[in-house]
């Protein structure tokens, strides 16, 4: 007999624009404050009302927070896609209906079905419409928390924080909830085989997207102006921020903001904004997607060339062109890092949770400063607007933002022979200047085209050549600026070993945990950063085979890693992913077992 | 043509009120066409600065691309300047005055950069009021990839090549206005009389500030034929008046006749004097300016001088309620709200 406590997915299934997913959320934050890890994920369409739309909640004792495949628990209240749900519940599982109306679709008879009368519960018990539709949400909440043994006490809490000020509002919400956990205990067994157990699994954890982390971070990383333009999944980004800073960054004296936001008409304009901004001071940055970038593309080559700090968030989202907007993928990866035409490389950082997004958002601030350029924050669909268990977020008061060679007006007061793009200290890394500094001295013309170690255009090859090869030093000096990998395990005697980063590191870790259970030796890396740092090209030295992990169907972090590190393209194994669903364990373990050249187990993934 | 700036500069030559010279002003030498309209809009500029006695490295410029977009490394050799990308000054001269709102900005464009590729940018600046001097060199080609035709090139006008332009064109003047620009100008590389006081006043107009300045290409539209060669501006421009800008500390010493003069005094305390108005011109009739400028141009008139002005405007910074400082001089202790707060943060997602 399996045991399915604190271990089994839930989906379900709703129609998009009903009021649905704040009720979902909540039976997320219901599991998380039992103390059990949980992994909701929104698998939602490009559409406002109407169209289906599904939630999908991960329970796991053990803390695995990918992606699961199966369900074991279905809501199914969205008549459009019930046929589609009925099909997706695993044998031995459970779908839960709205019982209002007779089932007359052919059912199965290896699950179980659960018929609970939402809709007329609500009709008997609440007279506005608006109300009846939303409370049928909390009515299939209350009946699953039954089922599943959910604590009722958790609800009142959340209901007590969620209404705090509108007190009235808790009543009718408890009223429901009872309604389905009382239809429950009248007609059915309970709790399921699938159930809950309280554990003090998540101690200081927090459940929040990397968006919202993002947001954060910005704010704590000394963002003053930010450009945007509306598009998913990054919007949400923005939203973080505007919220966080309207919060912590007003002027107590003068109620003013010590901070800009502005909606831009487009995305080149929104990078064209915060190259303007980091070229006069401020730390700027702008968030968007894919498609955003391909257009932010010309001025990207501006910010690397022209050495203008610049930070862009990529939430990326399955392309190509429109692709797939409401899906996750690690697709930008090529078009990122080498964005805009000439010679460019640029910083990616690749976060993994929301503390990373946090941290990284924070820490991109000083990276783009310190190195006068464009960091691009490499987050995807999943880990944006997802809630994610992360451990709590860190700051430490002591720690002084890193500016990099900003020349003050003393300092232009005595600099002999300054020029804006002389190598003084051998990393690359020229002294700037800041418009109204000093009244005579230290002006200097920024450009994009080519110019000489003193800012004036030139059109000679051998002052090119050398400002592209001390452009060339600054990307060595990066390598020992941005974040070292993390490498998650290493033992000596093993061969092989993965590389992975972002939100793929916890359907690879998952993995490695079966495969470690069969006795299987796999080592696993996770990349935080490009510039590939000296510990990524050790790693890969140190094995015969690596396994190369990423959610794309080109291995773009594999030609990143032969391209940038000589890697032998032979010795790189492509798992790869992308359907537009966050990867799994399983998918993982089965491409390893399809693809590996030697015997290395064969029963960890039959 | 010359390729050495001369470093004389006469002994008599006074300093401005702050004790700037005019070479202070001035930049590196011209590399475009001699004899380029363009050349005569960057003097007009060092001389309106001068004039203003604002500290150079108070100023910052920014341009896109194009023969119009070169400029700025010809006038305010001290400030810091910014050559862009093509079309695109617009969103980097928000990035930059978002970051500093105590800097003036002058933004130059051509017609190509501001027309066309930059239209997007251009109109959106004007939306949010961007406090800028907006200077278009109109030439109506595109000069640096050698004379193709522009969107402000007005229909039927004959190119160098003898074609004759079979599109309308933009009136960017007009355009401003009806997007709620709150200063709009225009005027003539070669008429330096109307055009150093349209920029001072554009300089002193707390928000967005266009300046259509018609600047003829000597080498690509200059031919017969071409509205927008040297001899038809002269043939066609229509002053609406003319004007003076006085600075805030000075007096007012000329009188002139009622009902032909009007004084608009600025936010910062200067006054814009304007004399000789064309019949009934009043600049702060938003309407009747704008149905005038259509007659004229039915007309085949290029209406020139100060168009269109309120000068009680509300800009960007306005509008977003940001804090006087700059936000490029605000100190960590007051961008990190600090570890108490973020404490608080975690709790709200507990």
């Amino acid at each position: 007999m399996n045991n399915y406590v604190n271990d089994f997915v839930v989906r379900f299934a709703n129609v998009n624009g009903t009021g649905s997913a704040s009720a979902n959320n909540m039976f997320a934050k219901s599991i998380f404050r039992m103390g059990i890890p949980v992994a909701p994920k929104n698998i939602f369409p490009s559409n406002i009302q109407g169209l289906p739309t599904w939630y999908e909640v991960r329970v796991s004792e053990k803390g695995y927070l990918g992606r699961r495949e199966g369900i074991d628990v279905m809501v199914a209240v969205n008549p459009q896609s019930f046929a589609r749900d009925v099909a997706d519940v695993k044998p031995g599982g459970y779908l839960i209906y709205d019982s209002t109306k007779p089932l007359h679709q052919e059912l199965r008879n290896d699950i179980t079905f659960i018929g609970v009368p939402m809709t007329a519960l609500c009709l008997e018990h609440y007279s506005v419409p608006r109300l009846q539709q939303l409370f049928k949400n909390i009515v299939y909440v209350g009946a699953l928390s039954k089922l599943l043994d959910i604590e009722v006490s958790v609800f009142e809490e959340i209901f007590a924080e969620q209404f705090a000020g509108k007190e009235k509002l808790i009543a009718p919400n408890m009223q429901a909830l009872n309604l389905g956990r009382d239809y429950i205990a009248e007609h059915y067994n309970f709790p399921l085989k699938f159930r809950l157990e309280r554990r003090d699994l998540v101690k200081d954890a927090i459940l929040i997207d990397g968006n919202t982390a993002c947001g954060i971070g910005a704010v704590y990383g000394g963002a003053t102006v930010a450009a945007w333009y509306p598009i998913t999944p990054s919007t949400s980004l923005m939203d973080g921020f505007d919220k966080y800073a309207a919060k912590l960054r007003i002027d107590a004296e003068t109620g003013k903001r010590n901070y800009a936001i502005v909606q831009m008409e487009d995305e080149l304009a929104s990078m064209g904004v915060v190259i303007g901004a980091g070229w006069n001071g401020a730390r700027a940055f702008t968030a968007t997607s894919g498609p955003g970038v391909s257009l932010m593309s010309e001025f990207i080559g501006l910010s690397y060339f022209a050495e203008v700090p610049a930070v862009l968030v990529d939430v990326q989202r399955g392309g190509p062109s429109t692709g797939m907007p409401t899906r996750t993928q690690q697709s930008d990866l090529i078009s990122a890092a080498y964005a805009s035409h000439g010679d460019t490389k640029h910083i990616l950082l690749f976060p993994s949770t929301p503390k990373e997004c946090f941290d990284m958002m924070a820490m991109s601030f000083d990276l783009a400063e310190q190195l006068q350029t464009l960091v691009i924050v490499m987050t995807d669909l999943d880990l944006g607007m997802n809630d994610h268990m992360s451990p709590p977020f860190e700051w430490d008061d002591q720690k002084a933002y890193q500016r990099g060679k900003v020349l003050n007006a003393q300092q232009i007061e005595e600099a002999i022979d300054w020029g804006r793009y002389k190598d003084v200290d051998g990393d690359g890394i020229p002294y700037r200047t800041l418009p109204g500094t000093h009244p005579s001295k230290g002006a200097y013309f920024t450009r994009g085209t080519s110019r000489d170690e003193y800012a004036k255009y030139t059109e000679e090859g051998a002052p090119y050549v050398r400002n592209m090869d001390r452009l060339l030093k600054k990307w060595e000096t990066a390598k020992s600026y941005v974040p070292r990998p993390e490498i998650v395990r290493f033992e000596q005697d093993a061969s092989e070993g993965l590389i992975y980063f972002g939100t793929t590191a916890w359907a690879a870790k998952e993995c490695t945990d079966r495969m470690e259970m069969e006795g299987v030796l796999l080592n696993a890396m996770r990349i935080k950063a490009f510039p590939f740092n000296q510990e990524v090209s050790d790693y890969i030295h140190a094995h015969d085979i690596i396994y190369v992990v990423e959610q794309n169907r080109d291995a773009q972090l594999k030609t990143l890693l032969v391209n940038e590190l000589s890697i032998d393209p032979n010795k790189l194994i492509s798992i790869l992913n992308y359907d537009g669903f966050p990867i799994t364990a399983d998918k993982i373990g089965n491409l390893i077992h399809q693809l590996k050249p030697s015997a290395v187990t064969d029963t960890a993934f039959k | 043509m010359t390729y050495i700036k001369p470093a004389f500069r006469h002994p008599d030559l006074q300093p401005n009120a702050i004790g700037f010279h005019k070479k202070d002003y001035e930049g590196a030498i011209s590399t475009l066409c001699a004899g380029c309209g363009h050349d005569s809009i960057s003097s007009a500029i060092v001389q309106a600065c001068f004039d203003l006695a604002i500290e150079p490295h108070k100023i910052a410029k920014i341009s896109g691309i194009g023969c119009s977009s070169k400029t700025p490394t010809y006038y305010l050799g001290q400030s810091h300047g910014f050559n862009s990308v093509h079309g695109r000054m617009p969103s980097v001269a928000t990035g930059a005055y978002l970051a500093n709102r105590n800097l003036k900005y002058i933004g130059v464009s051509g017609d190509g950069d501001t027309a066309s590729i930059g239209m997007g940018q251009f109109v959106h600046a004007i939306r949010r009021n961007l406090n800028v001097v907006y200077i278009v060199m109109n030439n109506g080609c595109y000069g640096l990839t050698k004379g193709q035709d522009s969107a402000t090139a007005d229909e039927g006008s004959i190119s160098k090549k003898g074609q004759a332009n079979p599109f309308e064109a933009i009136d960017l003047a007009s355009l401003a206005m009806e997007l709620g620009a709150t200063f709009v100008g225009r005027s003539f590389s070669g008429d330096k009389t109307q055009l150093i006081p349209l920029i001072k006043a554009a300089l002193s107009h707390p928000g967005f500030a266009f300046l259509d300045v018609i600047s003829p290409c000597v080498t690509f539209n200059n031919n017969k034929g071409s509205t927008k060669s040297y001899d038809y501006t002269r043939e066609h421009i229509e002053a609406t008046g003319t004007m003076d800008f006085v600075p805030f500390e000075q007096e007012i010493t000329v009188d002139y006749p009622e009902g032909s003069s009007k004084s608009i005094a600025m936010h910062d305390g200067s006054i814009i004097e304007l004399s000789k108005l064309a019949n009934g011109w009043d600049p702060q009739d938003r309407m009747a300016s704008f149905m005038k400028i259509q007659e004229a141009r039915i007309k085949g008139q290029i209406l020139t001088g100060l168009l269109y002005i309120d000068p009680e405007t509300k800009d960007l910074h306005q509008m977003l309620n940001t804090t006087e400082k700059s936000l490029n001089q605000l100190e960590a202790n007051v961008l990190s709200p600090g570890l108490k707060s973020l404490v608080d943060i975690n709790n709200e997602y507990r």
